[in-house]
């Protein structure tokens, strides 16, 4: 009835006209509020950070105060153990819960899960770091890698389990019966046929959630708590890009401003890298199928 | 009471040839008052039903009236689904189904689906021996062997032997289809549920089905759901007409569709509704 109506009258067809182009006007507004930050984020820590970024950077130890150069290299190394320790506790935590949840849906326990995960995505990091501190920092009597990358590890978990879960509700059911009526198991069916038909999402997923961690501070403060030196036993004080660019940051020495500068970039490009890897993943011939 | 005159039905129809010792032995499927309800609503409603061994059963009715509900209930399909709840007996070659595993009960009884639904992540060859490979390991040799065997089977090999190892969702919707048929019979089940595998496919490739079915019989027991009476004609030994969760009459085929027992069969086969 009213699409008749509207193809037979003109100036219903005006108005709606108009009314598209208003919207189309104001999405493509919001398109570009959201671009600009990321464009400016991106080009002036580019251009800041690329002129103090040399060899000595990625090779050198930071300098005692007072010197000039040096660099982050006990940072980088940090932090991808950090992440490292982090992706061993979150991945496997949150690919399981994110099946649990997502193949046994309809028990009790599952829906608890689905609960805490949803919560735990909406705790401020500050707070996971303060609970590593409670249950590792504090029975060890001091600040380790180990903590840190603990901290890190759960705030992967709930990115990692929403997206798993997510994924592989995107499987058709058809799948699963496929699978089950040739006489495959449950759990070989979700994991060689449910598990890999999602996983190129999951991986996506597991990247962002990895990049996410690549980044964060406030956990590492009383956890990781940084370190000048190379380090790099699990159960000592270590360093972190984020850590050293905030401590560069705030101090009061250009130098190091500059550094700060160039962790940071660092950091966006590490970020960039992985987004293309996503991009790369989710390309195989075998997927795009989701 | 509507049981009864089934069964008297199902007895009828193996009484004309076998002696009651063997007649046991040759039961492919049994169902006993096999109900399915979902969320309280009967899908099928005290099916009772016997498929002798190395037979095609069809069977046909409108829309809705629970084909797909009972030859899911055979595989345990119903399984996965919360809401389904399944009553009455089932019997796979005279054993109760609830003496084994259901994992054991589908190597036993394989489907073909509705939709094709070849593995989106795997090859045309590794879609046929997904079974096998995901059950145990087997040697490249024997692989090849069957990925051969089977295709030229479900008349696909022609079609495919040049891209074996390309995605099988590159394949058309008919040529998924019979990719689906060699995924199934490469396990090598008893009985094949078959849930109009046809709807999807051209003339060519219905015709080469009904065909495999034909020479299929002697191998395993099929049971067919069709919305094509002369499908069902061509294909089947003996029907069952399905009609709002009930089985209204179980027969030989050729008896179905000229001289049936219940007027509801008899205007639904010559086309009055459906
Ligand atoms: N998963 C389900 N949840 C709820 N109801 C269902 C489900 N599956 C089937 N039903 C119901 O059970 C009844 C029988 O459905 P079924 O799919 O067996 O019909 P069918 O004979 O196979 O029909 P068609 O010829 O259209 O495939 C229908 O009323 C349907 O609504
Ligand atoms: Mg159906």
């Amino acid at each position: 009835m009213t699409s008749a109506s509207i193809i037979k009258n003109p100036s219903n067809l005006r108005s709606r006209k108009i009314i598209n182009s208003v919207m189309l006007t104001m999405c493509i507004l919001a398109a570009v509020i959201t671009i600009i930050p990321l464009l400016y984020i991106f080009f002036y820590t580019t251009q800041s950070g690329i002129s103090s970024l040399n060899v000595d950077f990625f090779t050198q130890l930071p300098k005692p105060v007072g010197e000039e150069g040096g660099g982050m290299a006990n940072a980088i190394v940090g932090s991808a153990i950090l992440i490292g320790i982090g992706a061993l506790i979150g991945i496997p935590v949150g690919i399981l819960s994110g099946i649990y949840i997502s193949e046994y849906s309809k028990t009790f326990v599952s829906t608890i899960v689905k609960f805490i995960t949803d919560v735990l995505s909406g705790v401020p990091s500050i707070i996971v770091g303060i609970f590593a501190y409670g249950v590792i920092v504090i029975p060890m009597q001091r600040f380790s890698a180990l903590a840190g990358g603990f901290a890190l590890g759960i705030l992967m978990i709930p990115t990692i389990t929403k997206i798993t879960e997510e994924m592989l509700k995107l499987v058709p059911q058809s799948l699963r019966e496929a699978s089950l009526a040739l006489g495959v198991s449950r759990w070989k069916t979700t994991l060689k046929i449910v598990l890999k038909t999602a996983s190129s999402g999951i991986v996506t997923g597991v990247l962002l959630a990895i990049a996410r961690a690549a980044g964060e501070t406030a956990p590492l403060l009383f956890t990781s708590f940084g370190n000048s030196f190379w380090q790099t036993s699990l159960d000592e004080p270590m360093a972190a890009l984020p850590l050293q660019i905030f401590v560069y940051a705030i101090s009061p020495y250009d130098d190091w401003h500059r550094q700060a500068w160039a962790g940071a970039f660092v950091l966006i490009f590490l970020v960039f890298v992985v987004n293309l890897l996503v991009r790369i993943v989710t390309r195989n011939k075998f997927s795009g199928n989701l | 009471m509507d049981t009864e005159i089934f069964q008297a039905d199902v007895s009828d129809e193996t009484d004309d040839s076998e002696s009651s010792p063997e007649k046991e032995s040759k039961n492919a499927v049994l169902t006993k008052d096999l109900s399915v309800y979902f969320n309280n609503r009967a899908g099928i409603d005290k099916i009772s039903l016997k498929v002798k061994k190395n037979t095609v059963t069809a069977i046909i009715g409108p829309s809705g009236c629970g084909k797909s509900t009972f030859l899911r209930s055979l595989n345990l399909m119903h399984d996965l689904v919360p809401k389904a709840r399944v009553f009455g007996e089932i019997f796979i070659h005279n054993e109760n189904i609830t003496d084994f595993s259901a994992v054991d009960i589908r190597k036993k009884v394989g489907m073909v689906f509705q939709k094709p639904n070849p593995f989106p992540t795997m090859s045309i060859y590794d879609n046929v021996v997904a079974g096998l490979k995901l059950n145990a390991h087997h040697k490249r040799s024997e692989l090849d062997e069957i990925v051969e065997k089977n295709l030229k089977y479900s008349g696909l090999w022609e079609e495919v032997k040049d891209r074996l190892k390309t995605p099988a969702v590159s394949l058309s919707g008919g040529q998924q289809q019979r990719l689906c048929i060699a995924r199934t019979i490469a396990v090598k089940p008893e009985i094949i549920l078959m849930d109009e595998p046809s709807s999807a496919l051209d003339p060519m490739s219905t015709s080469k089905i009904e065909e495999l079915i034909y020479y299929f019989k002697e191998y395993y027991t099929i049971i067919i759901v069709t919305h094509n009476m002369q499908q069902a004609a061509r294909v089947s030994d003996q029907t069952a007409f399905f009609y709002l969760g009930k089985l209204i009459e179980y027969s030989k085929t050729r008896r179905m569709f000229t001289n049936p027992k219940e007027k509801l069969t008899e205007e639904y086969v010559t086309g009055k509704f459906g």
